[in-house]
């Protein structure tokens, strides 16, 4: 985000991790209209199915940030009987940050540091047992996936098939590595 | 219903399957999966009837059924299975509808109450409108509902698809599949699906994993 963000490497990382991924997609959801912290939550849960729940605390503490960087405002604050309620707007500083963000590509993942892989890299030929049970799990979760396919809303289908061809890859990688073990172990 | 109790077929000198028991419950949809030269597809055509095995038995509802003559067995095959293969075989000088009342051409019904029973599979299938088309004409999806229509519209016992959707991109075998799947559930027909493909095969209750011709141990839910 804005250079005054970057300020430590602490703050970077949280940058990276948290505003990266949380504040860019409330910025677009505010980007259709101004809203309570908890309709934004709502929102986000349901746009993003299959991802964890957002929760209120992330919520409020990145629309501070947010408003810190000049990139949402307070529009409107009320109380009637209940607690305040505050709607947020996003600015043009804000539609910009979202711009550029949407036009930024995803680097492609440069190392593998999955539970899987560090798995298999320590045992080596001994994984073999490991990665049959393994598969075994990924199927078993992608029958899950595939069943809640059927009657899921569209957002919940495109984020069914995210998990789903992401655990075929590993899928695809278990078994090319049994393949390849028992190569080694023919060729021993 | 339908089972397999030690089976065993080699081609030349190489062992396609080496004692291959798998049992198969009405109703069950099943991935045989595996990498290439597993046995996959051998056990799948010893199952249907289409291979014999060297040895070991294939019975279905009781009845060994490797054991039949030629003539009892092409009649089996086309009363209880039903047959899906990966590029759809389909007769290219044949319209659609006639693609699918062939297999009730065959079982002697008439030719009236063959294309109406074909031409309703086709309309489940939703491809009504390709009905008068020639096989050449269809896409590859709509090639593939047909003959997921053929070989339901006799009301098989057990579907055995070899790579539905091996020619298909991923959203037109999604199509293929839910269509398969939901058809053979209306009507309580098993379906036996060899695939090497996870997403295909995670549309089954299960799977029979095939590594050198045998069942992998450790791995049936």
């Amino acid at each position: 985000m804005g250079n005054r963000a970057i300020s430590s490497p602490r703050l970077f990382i949280e940058c990276i991790v948290v505003i990266m991924s949380t504040g860019h997609v409330l910025l677009g959801l505010l980007a259709e209209r101004p809203q309570h912290g908890y309709e934004l939550k709502k929102e986000h849960d349901q746009r993003l199915a299959g991802a964890k729940p957002l929760a209120y605390g992330q919520v409020y503490a990145t629309l501070q940030r947010l408003e810190r960087d000049g990139f949402a405002e307070v529009a409107e604050t009320r109380q009637e009987g209940g607690p305040e309620r505050t709607l947020y707007a996003i600015t043009e500083e804000g539609r910009a940050e979202l711009e550029r963000w949407l036009g930024t590509i995803e680097p492609p993942a440069p190392y593998v540091a999955g539970g899987l892989f560090a798995r298999v890299a320590v045992a080596g030929k001994a994984a073999d047992g490991y990665l049959v049970r393994q598969r075994e799990a990924h199927l078993a979760r992608m029958r899950e996936l595939t069943a809640e396919k059927a009657s899921g809303t569209p957002a919940r289908v495109l984020a069914a098939d995210y998990a789903l061809q992401h655990l075929d890859a590993d899928l695809r990688w278990i078994e090319t590595a049994l393949a390849r073990m028992k190569e080694e172990g023919d060729h021993a | 219903m339908l089972e397999a109790r030690g089976l065993s077929k080699s081609f030349g000198r190489a062992r396609a399957l080496d004692g291959v028991s798998v049992e198969i419950a009405p109703g069950e949809v099943v991935a045989v999966t595996g990498p290439s030269g597993a046995g996959k597809s051998t056990l799948l055509h010893c199952l249907a009837g289409v291979l014999r095995p060297e040895s070991g038995e294939v019975v279905l509802d009781g009845r060994r059924i490797d054991t039949l003559g030629e003539a009892e067995l092409t009649a089996l095959r086309r009363q209880s299975f039903g047959i899906v293969f990966q590029f759809g075989e389909l007769v290219p000088e044949l319209s659609a509808v006639e693609n699918v009342a062939l297999p009730l051409l065959f079982n002697r019904h008439g030719r009236g109450e063959a294309m109406a029973a074909a031409a309703e599979w086709l309309e489940r299938l939703e491809v009504a409108d390709c009905a008068d088309q020639r096989i050449g004409e269809l896409s590859g999806g709509q090639r593939q509902r047909v003959a997921v229509a053929r070989a339901l519209v006799t009301g098989p016992r057990v579907v055995f698809a070899d790579e539905p959707t091996g020619a298909l991109d991923t959203l037109g075998g999604e199509q293929v599949m839910t269509a398969m799947l939901g058809a053979a559930r209306a009507g309580g027909a098993a379906v036996v699906l060899v695939t090497h493909d996870n997403r295909v095969a995670a549309y089954a209750d299960r799977e029979i994993t095939l590594r050198d011709g045998a069942v992998l141990a450790g791995v049936n839910p």
